[in-house]
């Protein structure tokens, strides 16, 4: 058996599968760790969008970690309120994404003066498509270093 | 089906549905770009047709999941909107109607957070922002082609005229709307009708395009009565499921 703090440490470091970078605890769409007599381990998450297709990934790693490290019964339960926000990442996760070369989304409501470009800082760029390769990020393009870059979406 | 079920899917069934027609332009959209739009707006509506379809299987208590329900229902049984069926003759309909289409689902899904119904109000609620993404970037075609060149001018104010008919059906309330209405799961959708036609004669107006006459208004969709395309959708949809029951990878 696990306890809850373990169970917790060892959900937490599960790695989001489109952005590896973070975990699903950065991302802030882990919401709970619990033990419960029937259940056994019981982890709330949330999808970042409502079609996002890492979840069911993301809720295979939980119970595979779990599984590994002993936990013998994990449920692992997807909930869609309340409505995730890119507020709820966190300030390891943005800085991370920054790091990684994503431009990590400002804090809402929205008082953004212009997205700086993740690799040299410029505040010069402008958005390419609103859509990009995950269903959260869009396309920007730096015109200052001229490196195009993806962008998280503030939602 | 209870009315809380029947409900569930109409609201699933439009998503589902225009998610299926959105897909299509993969890989045929006039951009790179655009091929990735289009297709994160249908993996949005998809995945808020799948929780809205697996509320309708188990308020119905018949065993039916998610799958069930999208694959293996025919043509008459399916309850959405006409408009989210209509095949694409080309890329300014599909933006006209991600117009039409997301400016009253954008309304209804702000009703739709109230909702008595929990799960119907939590998928509103994830919706919200969403779907005013995606009707940002119709708004955003409909200016560029309204107000392009003059063949793409055209074909938008064409897109427009072809699918005005079809921008009634969402707000005609039967009895079950009506229903639900008054027991704070839904909406009565004429009332979103004021705004909804506020919003799009500006922004047709922007886009230098007109706003067709009110004449013909088709429906039946709620009732499962379908336009022509609409089995080759399913066929498209439905054909890999039902020859390979079961299997899963």
């Amino acid at each position: 058996m696990v306890t809850r703090e373990q169970a917790r440490a060892i959900v937490a470091g599960v790695p989001d599968p489109e952005i590896p970078v973070l975990t699903i605890e950065d991302l802030g769409i882990l919401r709970d760790v619990a033990i419960d007599d029937e259940d056994g381990v019981v982890v709330t998450i949330t999808p970042t969008y409502s079609g996002c297709p890492a979840i069911d990934a993301i809720a295979d790693d939980v119970r595979t970690r779990l599984h590994e490290q002993g936990a013998e019964r994990v449920q692992v339960r997807a909930v869609l309120t309340p409505a995730w926000t890119t507020d709820w990442m966190s300030e390891a996760g943005r800085r991370k994404l920054r790091e990684y070369g994503i431009a990590p989304p400002g804090r809402l409501p929205l008082l953004q003066l212009g997205v700086a470009c993740p690799r040299c800082g410029s505040l010069d760029t402008r958005e390419l498509s609103r859509f990009g390769a995950t269903a959260c990020q869009a396309q920007h393009v730096c015109q200052a270093c001229l490196e195009p870059f993806d962008r998280f979406k503030p939602h | 089906m209870n009315d809380v079920a029947t409900y569930a899917l109409r609201l699933g069934d439009d998503a589902l549905i225009l998610s299926q027609r959105l897909a299509w332009w993969s890989a045929r959209a006039p951009e790179l770009e655009e091929d990735l739009a289009l297709t994160n707006v249908a993996l949005d509506l998809l995945g808020q047709a799948r929780p809205l379809l697996a509320r309708a299987g188990e308020l119905e208590g018949r065993g039916r999941d998610e799958d069930a329900l999208a694959y293996l229902r025919g043509e008459r049984e399916f309850l959405n909107l006409l408009i989210v069926e209509l095949p694409d003759r080309d890329f300014a309909e599909a933006i006209a109607r991600l117009l039409l289409f997301s400016t009253f689902q954008l309304a209804r899904c702000e009703a739709l957070t109230g909702s008595a119904d929990e799960l119907i109000a939590g998928v509103a609620a994830k919706a919200v922002k969403e779907v005013a993404y995606h009707r940002d970037h119709a708004v955003r075609w409909t200016l560029r082609l309204g107000d392009g060149t003059e063949e793409s001018h055209a074909r938008m104010q064409a897109a427009i005229e072809r699918l005005w008919p079809y921008a009634h059906e969402p707000f005609a309330a039967d009895e079950l709307d009506l229903r639900m209405a008054g027991e704070g799961v839904g909406v009565d959708p004429a009332t979103l009708r004021d705004g909804w036609r506020a919003f799009v004669a500006e922004t047709l107006g922007r886009a230098t395009l007109g706003v067709p006459a009110d004449g013909w208004a088709p429906s039946g969709g709620r009732r499962g009565e379908h336009t022509e395309g609409f089995g080759f959708l399913l066929a498209e949809l439905q054909s890999l499921h039902r020859a390979h029951v079961g299997a899963t990878w």
